[in-house]
């Protein structure tokens, strides 16, 4: 039940004089502190923090918790996000000592555990990827298609190749035109087949020798496999250009098919999704990037390697590729995620890699023809980890949308699909069930979608009706943002 | 162990409503030459006691803070850590939820970094701050992108040898392929020579990036460097220490147009360098070429004051090439981290937590300094890091120490970038930082273990 | 000003001439057609533009467009008001709700433009 006291703004639920952590008096000699710092330099004040009592901070916090919607509360069937089961287990053992009290500038010989665990990931990313070379040093998925453009780019300049495109279709997550914007490249969106493929003759009259990239999401964001992807891949290598595979669906198909056998250069892992960072409420992530052996001395620095020792002893080290391209954050990456992913492939094992993937498809496939006789879906009789149907019959007939119905569903205590992506599908509604959910789970989601379909319709524009909210006004808040609450007190 | 439910009768029941026989059949999607023909070269499945037992045995090869007395900077600090952090952070409902996309759903998450950014503001005395950012080091480099944005200009970017070497490095990454010029000003001084510094900018100049307290420590002369920036029509981008101002002037006081930080000393474990926490402030004219997520104030259909993604027309997933970054995360958990631990210290406890880093801080540089062979490399005026010199060598330093249950650095000689300085200086100095963690007892062991 | 004798151009702005100044806005049709928009960012006084491209945007929430040039020219007034008040926009499109004014380069531009019945017929074709 919600606690309106308590969920007031911290700086609403400030009382002058409280404080909520106390600190040990000073044990050095008290030298005046203008001894030590030049007064100009010093703030008259500190910042105006809000004050309060260790009790009001957990009250406040852990009610504003329960305001979420999480995987661990309930069904998240987001489209692209992979919202699967975050293991326990994870959490304890990313914070044992020795891990996760370990700095970021500790020499080599004293992590040597650490770095062993991260040249496995290396490892085992590589193999799953059939890609090589492997750098964990991006923050992000996002992150690490920059990386990898980057890469790209250093590549053809070390070649003295001056290659300017970055082309992908339109079905394209947003971040793959602005990695390849912010990597200075010029963008070409592919239009795509009708139905929901690349068009490769459509890819070939862009294709030249100003061609860097071709991005692409495999399986792609419509949850099917680029059934000619080798064959698009030999158009681009055939210019000289370089593959970029999206990894944001590698839950499809890890265990059963790999980027690098499949004709990418490159691609990145969402270790957050894919291997159950978790999410974080929107992160961290981790991006990691691999790449094929001819792109691996223009990583990131640093990489872990295993020294020769000249005998059994194991030996790692951070090492610098040779031609890297600098590095795209402070120290090593996100490791505190990348534990957690260690932990989940340790778990699952090859067998269990690949039965996550195919459960995943199995539930996506289950769920879609349950929905099928009110959500249809444009595309593919069968689908992958994900499918993405149509309210668009709904909203022609009835005057339903999308968005109406994802907002129903949150009062049937279901986090809603992704909604009106991709930009390609009208009144799209993208559903990731993931492996973790049971089929009474499915049964229950698509019988409240069943009904929500059957209600009054101004039932549903006025959804949600149970929510600690209901539909925020967007339009003057966008025109006159209140950012901070020192802006709401202006107001 | 893969997290299942479906039993294989529910499987058949599955398939049967699918119109299949049999999961290979939905595998035909992917063509069969494609198709990987053997299992996964990967290491055996373990159970989870095994897993824990595996574990604990690579966490016992690693020398981490919690056992060890650790003096350890250059952007990553053994500040304490309150209960209260791991204990409301680890609840299910934040960190296994997704980006507040959903407003009703989301409340939660959506008011705690509503919260965070008013936090982020007041600590940065400017108006705005995002949600954050993947860390310090890329927030340097996306805040100089964002300077360019702001000011039209992509001429010259001119970026303090001061500055983290990491985040400049990440700068220099970020522009490789951009026809801006990226000019390193050396501070051989320990600091910015402000005079030089005019030298180095001119009319294409987007902005000038510092860091105070510095890399070394070290305080800079921010007021006249934004005075020298703003003359050519440039933007100051200051990178700061959250906990300093506790004590010290805050950015946007001293002249800044943008402020970014590494968040990490607010209640961030040290996890070998990540997740961390990329702070971005910034005046409220130029919000919307920020990039990273806002939230904002609204009011709900009934008239209730509620939180939602704000300002998403300047993200990738609706203006694609054309977007302010690329980011389409933030570090939420860490954000969250960061909201509560303020949230528990306050203004005072801010402040004691700055004053007691710089009085121990400077209580360890006086007596290590009174050590024959110790001096410091820089004698201006510093917060709670110092460059020690070592004469017999910064690595012999950090072993001397090790031997005694304590850990200082790092050397400056693990910085490619820092060229500038000789090399000889370099072999002989490394970072010393010391946070209210230390205790007087701790700082004498550290001297005797050098002396 | 009425609708009737302005140019247009096929991505929805109009424009007005007198002498070598043009008043640049956006029509009716397409104020509707983005709906709620919540921030238009326009150049300022001294910029030059170029018929065909862009030289400013507006935002909806989930939206953003580009502004093209209807001609070439310098800007020499901008509607300082109309970022503050964009219900200007739906309420007076061809008036109030102007954008920007430009001293025009090259007054045979104009001939590549709509007029307001070719306008119509374009916009026509767009609704379905």
């Amino acid at each position: 039940m919600r606690n309106r006291q308590a969920t007031q703004l911290l700086s609403e639920l400030s009382h002058a004089g409280r404080r909520g952590a106390e600190l040990p008096p000073s044990d050095v000699p008290e030298w005046p502190l203008e001894d030590l710092l030049p007064s100009e330099a010093m703030a008259a004040a500190p910042p105006r923090l809000p004050e309060l009592a260790e009790p009001d901070v957990v009250r406040h916090f852990v009610n504003l918790s329960t305001l979420n919607m999480s995987v661990d509360t309930h069904f998240y069937p987001l489209g692209s996000c992979t919202m699967k089961y975050n293991p326990k287990r994870h959490e304890r053992l990313s914070r044992l000592p020795g891990i996760v009290d370990v700095h970021p500038h500790q020499t080599a010989g004293n992590i040597q555990g650490l770095l062993e665990l991260l040249y496995e990931m290396q490892e085992m990313l590589a193999e799953i990827s059939g890609l090589p070379a492997v750098s964990l040093q991006p923050a992000a998925g996002a992150h690490g298609e920059l990386t990898a453009l980057f890469v790209a780019a250093a590549y053809f300049r070390d070649k003295g190749e001056s290659r300017t495109k970055v082309i992908f279709p339109a079905s394209a997550h947003g971040t793959n035109p602005a990695s390849a914007a912010m990597a200075g490249f010029d963008c070409v969106e592919l239009k795509g087949r009708s139905d929901g493929f690349v068009d490769i003759e459509e890819l070939k009259q862009h294709l030249d020798d100003k061609t860097a990239v071709f991005m692409v999401t495999n399986p792609n964001t419509l949850g099917l496999f680029e059934r000619e992807i080798a064959e698009i891949a030999k158009v681009v290598h055939d210019v000289g250009g370089l593959v970029y595979i999206d990894g944001a669906n590698m839950n499809a198909i890890m265990g059963i098919t790999r980027p690098g056998d499949f004709g990418g250069d490159m691609m990145h892992y969402n270790v957050h999704k894919t291997f159950t960072g978790p999410h974080g409420a929107g992160g961290p992530g981790s991006g990691p990037i691999c790449v094929r052996d001819f792109l691996a001395d223009y990583l990131p620095a640093p990489i872990v390697r295993q020294r020769d020792t000249g005998s059994d002893e194991k030996r790692f080290e951070l090492a610098t590729p040779s031609k890297t391209i600098g590095r795209v954050r402070s120290f090593f990456g996100n490791v505190g995620i990348l534990v957690r992913g260690y932990c989940y492939l340790r778990t699952l094992g090859a067998a269990g890699v690949r039965e996550a993937a195919e459960q995943a498809i199995l539930n996506a496939n289950y769920l879609k023809a349950l929905l099928a006789d009110v959500l249809p879906s444009a595309h593919g009789e069968h689908c992958l980890h994900e499918f993405v149907a149509s309210a668009d019959g709904l909203a022609k007939e009835r005057g339903i949308t999308a968005m109406d119905i994802a907002k129903r569903l949150l009062d049937y205590g279901f986090h809603p699909p992704t909604v009106y992506f991709p930009l390609v599908v009208p009144h799209a509604m993208m559903f990731e069930p993931t492996e973790t959910e049971s089929k009474a789970t499915l049964d229950a989601f698509s019988d409240a979608i069943h009904k929500i379909v059957t209600e009054d319709a101004d039932l549903l524009h006025t959804a949600p009706h149970s929510t600690p909210v209901s539909r925020p006004e967007e339009v003057n808040a966008t025109r006159k943002p209140v950012l901070t609450w020192a802006a709401c007190n202006k107001e | 162990m893969s997290y299942l439910f479906t039993t294989s009768d529910e499987q058949q029941q599955m398939l049967g409503r699918i119109g299949v026989d049999s999961l290979a059949t939905l595998l035909d999607q992917i063509p069969t030459q494609l198709q990987l023909d053997r299992p996964l070269r990967m290491p055996p499945a373990l159970t989870e006691l095994e897993l824990e037992r595996h574990l604990r045995e690579l966490a016992s090869r690693n020398v981490g803070a919690a056992s060890r007395v650790c003096f350890m900077g250059g952007g990553a600090y053994d500040h304490y850590i309150p209960s209260v952090v791991d204990e409301v952070t680890g609840r299910g409902e934040f960190y296994t939820a997704y980006t507040p996309y959903q407003a009703e759903a989301s409340q939660g998450t959506l008011q705690a970094f509503f919260e965070f950014q008013s936090l982020i503001a007041e600590l940065s005395g400017l108006d705005i701050a995002n949600a954050s950012l993947y860390d310090g080091g890329s927030g340097v480099a996306e805040a100089v992108l964002m300077a360019m944005r702001c000011t039209g200009r992509t001429g010259r970017v001119v970026v303090a040898g001061s500055v983290n070497p990491e985040a400049v490095q990440s700068v220099t990454t970020y522009l490789a392929d951009q026809p801006t010029e990226v000019l390193v000003l050396p501070t051989r001084h320990g600091k910015v020579g402000v005079a030089e510094l005019e030298s180095y900018i001119d009319e294409t100049t987007a902005c000038i990036v510092i860091q105070h307290p510095n890399f070394f420590g070290e305080l800079e002369d921010v007021e006249q460097i934004a005075a020298v920036a703003h003359q050519q029509g440039a933007l100051l981008i200051h990178s700061f220490d959250p906990i300093s101002v506790g004590l010290l002037k805050r950015p946007g006081e001293l002249g800044a147009d943008i402020a970014v930080a590494e968040g990490q000393a607010l209640g961030v474990p040290l996890q070998f360098g990540g997740p961390y926490l990329g702070i971005l402030a910034c005046k409220k004219e130029l919000v919307r070429k920020m990039p990273g997520r806002l939230i904002g104030q609204t009011v709900d259909r009934n008239g209730q004051r509620c939180f939602f993604l704000n300002l998403q027309a300047r993200e990738q997933h609706i203006r694609r090439a054309g977007a302010m970054s690329n980011i389409c995360t933030n570090q939420g958990l860490l954000a969250l981290r960061a909201t509560v631990y303020l949230s528990l210290l306050g203004p005072q406890g801010l402040k004691e937590v700055a004053e007691l880093s710089c009085r121990k801080a400077h209580y360890a540089a006086d007596r290590l300094k009174q050590i024959e062979g110790c001096e410091l490399l820089f004698t201006g005026p510093f917060f709670k890091e110092f460059v020690l010199k070592y004469e017999h060598g910064a690595d012999s330093a950090i072993r001397k120490a090790a031997a005694a249950g304590v850990d200082i650095g790092p050397m400056l000689s693990r910085f490619p970038n820092l060229n500038w300085l000789p090399q000889e200086v370099r072999d002989q100095c490394l970072l010393v930082a010391v946070t209210e963690s230390r205790t007087k007892d701790e700082i004498d062991r550290l001297v005797t273990a050098l002396a | 000003m009425t609708a009737e004798n302005l140019k247009y151009t096929k991505t929805h702005e109009w424009v007005a001439v007198e002498g070598d100044t043009a008043t640049i806005g956006i029509s009716e049709f397409a104020v509707h057609l983005l709906s709620d928009l919540t921030y238009a960012d326009l150049p300022v006084v001294g910029k030059k533009i170029t018929q065909g491209q862009p030289f400013g945007e507006v935002e909806s929430v989930k939206a953003v467009s580009d502004l093209y040039a209807p001609v070439s020219g310098e800007v020499i007034a901008r509607n300082d008001t109309l970022p503050d008040h964009l219900e200007l926009l739906t309420k007076d499109p061809f008036g109030a709700g102007w954008m920007i004014k430009v001293r025009v380069a090259d007054a045979t531009e104009l001939s590549k433009l709509l007029d307001h019945a070719a306008y119509q017929a374009h916009c026509e074709t767009e609704k379905h």
